[in-house]
């Protein structure tokens, strides 16, 4: 835009140096060419003929422009139309500005430009053009070159605003898209407009690039799925095998422990195979639109309820809070798993002899579900971790558990648009579930 | 005791028709959608295992099928399609149990019992259940063995209930959870053992014959010694 106007600038610059400058030149030519005439007359026809020339000239015409002033070597008028030698300095080449009265004019002030001649007997000449006119128009040139930078501005500056404004409406076009797709809509793509310029040819591509990463993720899915399938079925068989072989067994054989062992072995890895399987779903599924209307406080109850006895066993107490009885869209069975998969950390961490708060509670039309206990906790550095599929912190590598429990509850908390948060609970671990719009129950 | 098994993987299937037949069972194995829909729509079964997904007809369009000839033999689904809303389809298309697979062989036999049973007993509304000396009351929702109450919460009825109304078969763990707590879920740990660990103390405590048993590799049976 700068350089825009700075160019308009210089190029209406030399607009007006040259039509302006050219102007005066004129004037200026015009002065010297009647100084030289009027010399000649003077050398041809002595200083009588030159005066009378001079008054004829201006009787002639009276509205001309052209200023004349003879005048003695003291500078006293002796003929012209302008009543006083001018008080003006000569610049360095001779020409002389300045201001007169026109008698003829009722004493009206004008400009003049005019240049002194020295004639052979100490005589002075002044011939000079009322340059009124060449002001005037020089104020024009100038006031149309001002208005032409002006318009060239504005048109500018609205033509800039206007092409922006098309093409941050491309980019928010596609910007918009972009976050549609990031926020899991996974089938949307750039609307294109046919119309194939450069923005166009961008949302082409872009479109193409995540019909590519949709095909791959595709088949990423498909052969995890098809992987764990593939192990899930021979170790099926396995299972099967085993059992038949369990039941084929004498009571008291030395063989059943190590059968009974090497089947819950079985039972472990299909237990994981299903599990990662699960998360994969439910990822990949996200909520169906018709999710039933799940009431947390019933499944803390029912959870509180199942988990009780184990924990009497750590002689550990639960502290059921309701504090409110929230009303969630999703899938009741995993919301159970979720609460319990957190519940059940909650116990396996807890000392002995702990308490551990079930709290539900409603933060401003949002349904916050709170498990905390008064265990370890999880360092703040690995709080993201604990959440990847297999991941494990040093200190709980002794304990049962397959590493993916947490990693399920994110899933879940994710398909449900839940937040699933980490607290110090000092000390312990405050992990909370917070859920977006929910429905209160209608009393 | 006629089974109609219509499973497509060649494998599982000789296992279970194997298993099956040892069970005691009788088993006309279709291998397609289609020569399954024929035999389950022409032939008279007690019950029917089908795979979900089969060549040809899918398995729901058999079990939609089957119940539009207002046939009400017990059916069960095995499926790898392990969700929620799978289930919900899978029953709402008519069928009486969802199995997942992998499955223990245990946990079929003991849910097609289970299928067998309800189809008995749909008819005659009970009001008391008995297994030797243990009485549970269904209208009163009490319990007592040889005469002496037994205090329960309304849990530990549900699943003593669940129980006795399957007395001599086996029960397993996701049975107990799917019937006694209504939740399709992966206990994590041995939670249900715990329950009836609970309820074991408060039902054979100090009486000669254990009743509630429980079996190994399977889960549990409430039964009477003899």
């Amino acid at each position: 835009m700068i350089l825009f106007a700075g160019s308009v600038l210089i190029l209406l610059g030399f607009i007006y140096w040259s039509t302006v400058g050219y102007m005066s030149k004129q004037t200026d030519a015009t002065i010297e060419a009647e100084i030289t005439g009027l010399a000649e007359q003077y050398s041809k026809g002595g200083l009588n003929n030159l005066v009378s020339i001079i008054t004829d000239r201006i009787e002639r015409d009276p509205d001309s422009s052209s200023v004349y002033l003879f005048a003695s070597a003291d500078y006293s008028p002796l003929a012209g139309n302008i009543s006083a030698w001018p008080d003006a300095k000569q610049t360095e080449d001779g020409w002389m500005n300045f201001e007169f009265a026109d008698a003829r004019a009722d004493n009206r002030i004008f400009q003049a430009r005019a240049r002194p001649f020295v004639l052979q007997d100490g005589l002075y000449l002044l011939v000079g053009r009322d340059i009124r006119e060449l002001r005037a128009t020089q104020q024009l040139i100038i006031r149309a070159l001002v208005w032409g930078i002006v318009l060239t501005l504005a048109f500018a500056l609205a033509g800039g605003i206007i092409m922006t404004r098309s093409m941050l409406k491309s980019i928010d076009r596609i910007n918009q898209a972009s976050r549609e797709i990031m926020a899991g809509d996974l089938q949307r793509r750039v609307e294109t407009k046919g119309s194939n310029d450069e923005f166009d040819q961008l949302a082409v591509n872009l479109n193409a690039m995540l019909d590519e990463i949709d095909r791959l993720m595709t088949g990423i899915r498909q052969v995890t799925d098809n992987v764990a399938h593939d192990l899930r079925t021979p170790l099926t068989r396995l299972r099967t095998r085993l059992e038949q072989f369990h039941a084929g067994l004498d009571e008291g054989s030395p063989d059943i422990e190590n059968i009974e062992q090497s089947i819950s072995d079985a039972d472990q890895l299909l237990a994981t195979f299903g599990a990662l399987l699960r998360i994969a779903r439910i990822e990949a599924g996200g909520l169906r639109e018709n999710a039933e209307k799940v009431d947390l406080a019933a499944l803390i109850r029912d959870a509180g309820e199942l988990y009780d006895v184990v924990a009497e066993e750590k002689q550990i107490g639960f502290d059921i809070q309701l504090e409110a009885s929230p009303i969630v869209d999703g899938d009741r069975d995993l919301l159970f798993q979720a609460i319990i998969n957190l519940l059940d950390n909650a116990i396996k961490y807890s000392p002995e002899a702990g308490c551990i708060t079930l709290h539900l509670a409603d933060h401003n039309g949002c349904a916050v579900l709170a498990i905390s206990d008064h265990g370890p906790g999880i360092p703040a550095v690995e709080q993201d971790k604990v959440l990847q599929r297999f991941y494990r912190m040093d200190k709980s590598r002794t304990m049962p558990g397959s590493g993916l429990g947490l990693s399920l509850v994110a899933a879940v908390a994710a398909m449900h648009e839940a937040e699933l948060v980490f607290a110090d609970n000092q000390p312990g671990l405050v992990a909370e579930l917070r859920f977006q719009c929910i429905h209160r129950r209608s009393e | 005791m006629r089974l109609l098994l219509i499973e497509d993987d060649p494998v599982v299937a000789s296992y279970l028709e194997q298993g099956l037949g040892e069970a005691g069972y009788n088993v006309d194995l279709a291998a397609d959608g289609k020569s399954g829909l024929v035999l389950a729509c022409t032939e008279d079964y007690d019950a029917m295992i089908i795979d979900r997904m089969l060549p040809g007809v899918d398995g729901l369009t058999i079990v939609k099928s089957v119940r539009a000839t207002e046939n009400k033999t017990p059916i069960l689904i095995l499926s790898t399609l392990g969700e929620v809303y799978d289930r919900v389809e899978g029953l709402k298309a008519g069928a009486d149990d969802y199995l997942i697979k992998p499955f223990a062989f245990s946990e079929l036999h003991a849910r097609l019992e289970a299928l067998q049973r309800r189809s008995d007993n749909s008819l005659n509304m009970e009001t008391e259940l008995r297994v030797g000396d243990l009485e549970l009351n269904l209208l009163s929702r009490t319990a007592s063995r040889a005469g002496k109450v037994i205090e329960l919460q309304p849990r530990e009825y549900r699943l003593l209930e669940y129980l006795m109304r399957h007395a001599g078969q086996v029960v397993t763990r996701t049975m107990l959870l799917e019937h006694v707590w209504d939740y399709h879920f992966d206990p994590q740990t041995n939670v249900i053992d715990v329950h009836i660990s609970h309820l074991r103390s408060k039902v054979d405590k100090g009486h000669a014959s254990p009743l509630l048993q429980t079996v190994r590799g399977a889960g549990y049976m409430i039964n009477e010694n003899r």
